[in-house]
């Protein structure tokens, strides 16, 4: 399966959940899909996706937080797993995309191969755990934190559109929604 | 009331009500008070940069944030600081306790304690020392600072510990 086909999925079916997308192809992919003022599109701190998302959802327990995150970006905070465990956050929905790669840098291969990402998230006290893309409505609906791995093609839709919304104006987009 | 209290009170009043960081000597009596009256607005972070998102995902609920942390965390949170909070404008009122002050503390201390502030200056952001006198004011000053951007208070050995 390729990683625009679990975004576009993802965003037909999320409703009124916000959505972190972390810096890569998940950005691109899901501001090329349907922009939407209650996606947080990120285009640095890499690594921060369930952090931000774990911030937004201990604030705002009654809406849905999905982090949309890739394995590269898990990876290099894979501390932070231990924080959204520890939460208990049950409105928290963790999808990661595990393309094995870092997908905008040219494909250079990350150690998500040897890695058994779900049982570490269980290890860290995620109640919910599934696997591929089946399991999306479930996650978007379990008490979480829930966590989703799906496996996708190395790769992404050549000719994809940047991020073009001035930072600060979609920060502030974003605050206005996942503020009501 | 303690220096701590007096903290706190003063953050109160500014609308402060989210509280995440990683632990500091110098500020353990902060730490004291978060873990066990105001367990239910402090998350423990893993990392400093962890808490720097964390509070990020805050304040765009509509929080306003408090990360409290060691200046050796400063060095973790650069790219935090730099790709998230001045790239979209994010606010945090960041508390760093300054180990290494003038010189005096063990090696692990010296060289972060001599960049300080440098190190903020170099992300841009402004910062004031603490005085165990002028907590009140100072606060306020930094809320000022904090409006749309990080600022930070340093915190020396002895106010909270």
């Amino acid at each position: 399966m390729k990683s625009i086909e679990a975004v576009r999925a993802l965003a037909e079916r999320a409703g009124d959940a916000v959505i972190i997308a972390c810096n890569g192809l998940e950005t691109r992919e899901l501001f090329a899909t349907r922009d939407r003022p209650g996606n947080f599109y990120m285009i640095g701190s890499m690594g921060l996706a369930s952090g931000i998302g774990l911030g937004v959802a201990l604030s705002k327990p009654d809406r849905r937080v999905v982090v949309l995150d890739g394995d590269g970006n898990l990876l290099m905070a894979l501390g932070a797993l231990a924080n959204v465990g520890a939460s208990r956050a049950e409105n928290f929905t963790h999808i990661v995309l595990d393309n094995h790669a870092y997908a905008s840098t040219g494909g250079q291969l990350t150690v998500s191969g040897e890695i058994a990402l779900d049982e570490v998230a269980k290890a860290c006290g995620y109640p919910w755990i599934g696997l591929g893309l089946g399991g999306l409505d479930q996650a978007l609906r379990a008490k979480g934190p829930a966590f989703l791995l799906i496996e996708v093609e190395p790769g992404f839709v050549e000719g994809l559109p940047r991020m073009e919304i001035p930072p600060p104006a979609l920060a502030a987009r974003f605050k206005r929604e996942a503020s009501k | 009331m303690t220096n701590a209290g007096r903290f706190f009170e003063t953050l109160d009043t500014l609308g402060y009500g989210f509280y995440t960081g990683v632990p500091c000597s110098l500020a353990k009596d902060l730490f004291k008070v978060l873990e066990t009256e105001r367990a239910d607005r402090y998350v423990p972070a893993v990392r400093e940069d962890v808490a720097i998102g964390i509070a990020a995902g805050s304040w765009l609920a509509g929080r306003k944030p408090v990360v409290i942390m060691q200046n050796s965390g400063l060095g973790v949170c650069a790219n935090a600081l730099a790709s998230l909070n001045a790239i979209y404008e994010i606010p945090a009122l960041l508390v760093v306790t300054w180990r290494g002050h003038l010189g005096k503390d063990a090696p692990e201390h010296l060289v972060m304690g001599e960049i300080t502030e440098p190190l903020l200056r170099t992300l841009g952001i402004q910062a004031l020392i603490l005085e165990a006198d002028h907590i009140e004011a100072q606060v306020c000053e930094a809320d000022r600072l904090a409006a749309a951007r990080p600022a930070a208070i340093l915190v020396r050995k002895g106010i909270f510990s």
